[in-house]
Order: structure tokens, then C-alpha cells, then sequence
């Protein structure tokens, strides 16, 4: 049996007036891809963003419910949202490095946890670009501008940024939305190697894209988590028909 | 017929206009170059004024507006960068707190400068520098009076809503992206705005203070009644010292000086010296605000 490692339980989201989450209840295994598919607006980008507490940044949320990390609710009063953020890398859906060198944006996370040995943060630029499987190409790049990198690239370094700080569990949000098909697969084969070490959530629009790299799907509509199951049978044989409309093309 | 007629009437009066703004501009610097250019030497940059002011140089008051520029942006540009960022980074859109600051720097940047100047010296001398004599000095009139660093501040007051203006500009063309990947790797909003978001703004504070400097040093009003002096023989040496400036020099030459005529020269020569010095900063200051706009595209 699997390890549980993010529990939500009856999760709504409100922004102001507007329910953005309806009473989301999920179970998230450990070192496994979980994928969230849904058409735009469904909630599954908010709640992706619930697990790190993002939403915090926008004023007038509310959030009802709870979130369980490692059996922790991560909306008790009494936790310190930077020590989660620590635990949790976060992939956008627009590659966002830091006008800083290749070098200087790895070793970002490491200097704000207080790390200033030279050695220590060669060994973590290191570490974690071999881990993003960017190493190769970076080697003899560290200190140019990370903006000068294609956007492939950028995408890999960003995921190498947030592996420097040695986090448990890794949101993407669209990681390859912008992406041409060769960097998306480069990004993809990473998240299949990624998951040996980290628990993987990936929002995506790609249908083929959820059915290629994740071990989870769940279905999220007008808010509702209208089902999550294994990929192989939420896409050959899905429990209702919302879901079996929507994976082969009747909206969304 | 008729329709062709008015936009006839109206092309010509806008362009008029036109013409008429570059020919105040082109005026205003002939007549300044043609004045001052023949006297603007370096003897006349670098001797104090002699003979009742009507020959020798403006030396001192070189000198006395570069120390009070300075001291005023040592005063200005931390404070509204703090106020910038609250603004930006802190404060809710919608709350009547930053509302009301927004107010009171919009109401600030429109206030007469005269009206500054007398607030300087109720506020600063009259209200502050009293009463560090009184507890410091004994009663014995040191602070109490107008000086450099008065006048300083009181400018560092007229030149603050530039200040915060334009810094806030620059704090907001950094993306939301960007705050998003540093709170997600763990930073602190401090940390992130530290690392993240000043760097990136570092452009934006730099046309703020050169603005700030070329309003202030132009001024004259502010400083009329906290610290500008009509001659003095010696630099200041302190900051309760009184000074000589550039913009005031202009004013009394012209207005209180018992031989005008004989001042004409090195009036001209000193408005020169003065358009110089806030054009060239403008001009900086516009290639910064033109590379900041750039990079936000």
C-alpha cells in the first residue's frame, strides 16, 4: 500500500463571493504523479495553489477545510508558511528564473536557508542541475544570465531552483504549456525520473501529457472533483460520464 | 467647403502653439547661452564673488547647493523608498490607510514650494531646532536657526512624492512572477523583496533621485527662510552652518543687489551654470526611465 502524503478534506475556496473550490476531498500518494486535468477555470490550478498556501498572496480568499501534509493541517494558525514553502517546490506555467546567472538562481534557495559556503553551494548547483538533467548543457554556462536560455531550458532550470532547497513534494502548474514538443518531452521525462525521490502534482491541459507521466488522475469540473482514479483506468475506463465527455473531446 | 475650412483653422492654431513652446524654449536658451557663455569661465567657477558681488565667481554657491542636494537625498531617497515599498509590496490596494498616503503624496507634490519653505521654518527651526537648544545647547541659539541642514530637509520634503513616485513605478514593473518564485523556493516577503524585487528596481531608484536632486537644486523658495545665505566669506563647515546656492544667488543678484547692471554678466553666466546642471539630470534620469520602460515590455 502506498504512503499517504497530502490529504485534502472538504476544501472550498472562496475569492470574495465566488466559490472557486466546492468541498474538494483527495488522497495524494508519496513519490508518485498525481495528474489534475479539467477545462480552464475548473479550480485545479486554485487548488494546486492551495498546497503551498500561494493563495495567501491574494487578498479576499477564504478557505474552508482542510489541507493534511504528512497528517499536518497546513492551514492550522500555528504554521509558518515559510517552513512549508521550504517543503514544497513550486513549477509555473511561464518559466520565471530570476534576471540572476544560471549559478545565482540554483543557489537562490540555499542562500535564503542561510548557506554562504562557496563549496557547499558549488555542490548544491551541481546536485541539483544533474537531478534537473540539465548539467551537460549548463556546465560551461553557470554564470551567463539564465534569461539568455531558450525557454526549455529556463523551464529545467526553474525545476532545478526549487530541487536546490530539497523539497518533498513538487507542484507544477502547466510546467510545459509554453513549451515546443522536444523541450516537453525532455520536461516530461524528467518528471518520470523526478518521482523515484518526490511526490509529483502536475496540472495540465494535455490530455496524452497526464496519460504519459502520471500514475493518478484526477478530474476536476466547475470547481467539483467529479472523480480521481488510476491514469490507465480514468482514461480507459472512467466512473463518470463528465469525465469520459471531457478525455475524449466532447468540451472542454 | 465649410468642414475643410475649420480643420484648416484648427491645424494652424495647434501648430501655432507648438511653435510657440519652442520658440519660449529656444528663446529662454539663446538668451541664457548668449549672456552667460562668454563669463563662464573656470576662474568664475572657482572664486568666491568679489566687490559687492559684482565680479569674481559663484564658487560657494557651487559648493552649497552640491552639499545641500546631497544632504537633502541622503534625507529624501530612504525614506521614500521605505514609503514606496510599503505602498507597492505591503500596503492593500484598497485600504484607507494606503489610500490616504496616496492622497497626502499627491496633495504633497502639488503644494507651493513657498509653502514649504515656511514650513521649514516653523516646523524645523522654529518647533525642532529650539528645542534641541533648549535641551542640548543650554538655550544658546545653535539649531535654532537657519542652516544647511534645514534647508536640506525641508527640500528633502518637496522632492519626497518624486521620490515615491517614480520608485513605485519601478517596484511594480517587477512581475508578479518573479515575487512568486522567491515566496515559492521559502523566501520571506523581506527576503524576497531584498533580493528579488530592490535589485530589479535599482534603475527606478536611481531616476528618482536624480529628479529629486534636479527639482531641489533649482529651487529657491524652499530654502529662502531655512538656511540660504546673500554672502558669506567661508564654505560651511557644519551642518548649523548657513549656505550659499546657486538659484538664490540668481534672486538677490537680480533683486537685491545695489548695482544690477553691473551683476548682469555673471547672472547669466550662473543661470547657465544652473540649466546645465538640472538639464544634464533630467537627461539622465529620462535614458533611465527609457531603459526601465523597456525592460517591462
Amino acid at each position: 500500500m502506498e504512503n499517504l502524503k497530502v490529504r485534502a478534506i472538504n476544501l472550498s475556496l472562496f475569492y470574495g463571493d465566488n466559490q472557486a473550490l466546492k468541498n474538494i476531498s483527495l488522497d495524494i500518494p508519496e513519490k508518485r504523479v498525481t495528474a489534475l486535468i479539467g477545462p480552464s477555470g475548473c479550480g485545479k490550478s486554485t487548488f494546486l495553489r492551495t498546497l503551498n498556501r500561494m493563495n495567501d498572496l491574494i487578498d479576499n480568499v477564504r478557505i474552508e477545510g482542510e489541507v493534511l501534509i504528512d497528517g499536518v493541517n497546513i492551514y492550522d494558525r500555528d504554521i509558518d508558511v515559510v517552513n512549508l514553502r521550504k517543503k514544497i517546490g513550486m513549477i509555473f506555467q511561464k518559466s520565471n528564473p530570476f534576471a540572476k546567472s544560471v549559478y545565482e538562481n540554483i543557489a537562490f534557495g540555499p542562500r535564503i536557508n542561510g548557506i554562504t559556503q562557496k563549496s557547499r553551494l558549488d555542490e548544491i548547483v551541481e546536485f541539483s542541475l544533474k537531478q534537473a538533467a540539465i548539467w551537460d548543457e549548463m556546465q560551461g554556462r553557470l554564470h551567463n544570465s539564465a534569461l539568455s536560455l531558450s525557454g526549455g531550458q529556463q523551464q529545467r532550470i526553474c525545476i532545478a531552483r526549487s530541487l536546490a532547497v530539497n523539497p518533498e513534494i513538487i507542484l507544477m502548474d502547466e510546467p510545459a504549456s509554453a513549451l515546443d514538443p522536444i523541450s516537453t518531452g525532455k520536461i516530461e521525462e524528467l518528471i518520470h525520473d523526478l518521482k523515484q525521490k518526490y511526490t509529483i502534482i502536475i496540472v495540465t491541459h494535455n490530455m496524452q501529457q497526464a496519460a504519459r507521466t502520471s500514475d493518478l488522475t484526477a478530474f476536476f469540473y466547475l470547481g467539483e472533483l467529479v472523480e480521481i482514479n488510476k491514469t490507465e483506468i480514468i482514461f480507459s475506463n472512467p466512473g463518470k460520464k463528465q469525465t469520459e465527455d471531457y478525455i475524449s473531446g466532447r468540451f472542454g | 467647403m465649410n468642414r475643410n475650412r475649420k480643420d484648416i483653422i484648427i491645424e494652424s492654431l495647434t501648430g501655432i502653439s507648438v511653435l510657440l513652446i519652442i520658440f519660449i524654449i529656444v528663446s529662454i536658451l539663446a538668451i541664457t547661452i548668449k549672456g552667460g557663455w562668454p563669463n563662464l569661465t573656470w576662474k568664475f567657477l572657482s572664486e568666491f564673488p568679489r566687490d559687492g558681488m559684482t565680479k569674481g565667481g559663484i564658487f560657494p554657491a557651487i559648493v552649497g547647493t552640491a552639499f545641500m542636494t546631497l544632504i537633502m537625498t541622503i534625507a529624501a531617497v530612504p525614506f521614500g523608498v521605505i514609503t514606496a515599498l510599503y505602498l507597492a509590496e505591503y500596503a492593500k490596494e484598497n485600504s484607507v490607510f494606503a489610500k490616504t498616503i496616496r492622497f497626502a503624496v499627491k496633495t504633497l507634490a502639488v503644494v507651493p514650494s513657498i509653502i514649504f519653505g515656511l514650513f521649514g521654518l516653523g516646523f524645523f527651526i522654529g518647533f525642532i531646532g529650539q528645542n534641541m537648544d533648549k535641551i542640548f545647547n543650554g538655550g544658546v541659539l545653535k539649531w535654532g536657526q537657519p542652516s544647511i541642514l534645514w534647508a536640506s530637509l525641508t527640500m528633502a520634503l518637496l522632492t519626497l512624492p518624486v521620490v515615491i513616485v517614480s520608485v513605485e513605478e519601478a517596484i511594480r514593473t517587477i512581475p508578479v512572477e518573479m515575487r512568486e518564485a522567491s515566496l515559492a523556493l521559502g523566501a520571506t516577503k523581506w527576503q524576497t523583496i531584498k533580493r528579488v524585487v530592490l535589485p530589479g528596481s535599482v534603475t527606478g531608484i536611481l531616476t528618482g533621485t536624480i529628479l529629486a536632486i534636479s527639482r531641489g537644486a533649482g529651487e529657491v523658495a524652499p530654502i529662502l527662510f531655512t538656511g540660504a545665505a546673500y554672502y558669506l566669506a567661508d564654505l560651511p563647515h557644519s551642518l548649523s552652518d548657513q549656505f550659499m546656492s546657486l538659484g538664490y544667488h540668481i534672486y538677490i543678484m537680480s533683486t537685491q543687489s545695489s548695482n544690477v547692471d553691473a551683476t548682469l554678466p555673471i547672472q547669466f553666466a550662473t543661470t547657465l551654470v544652473l540649466l546645465l546642471l538640472t538639464f544634464s539630470l533630467n537627461a539622465v534620469a529620462v535614458v533611465l526611465r527609457y531603459r526601465i520602460r523597456q525592460k517591462a515590455k
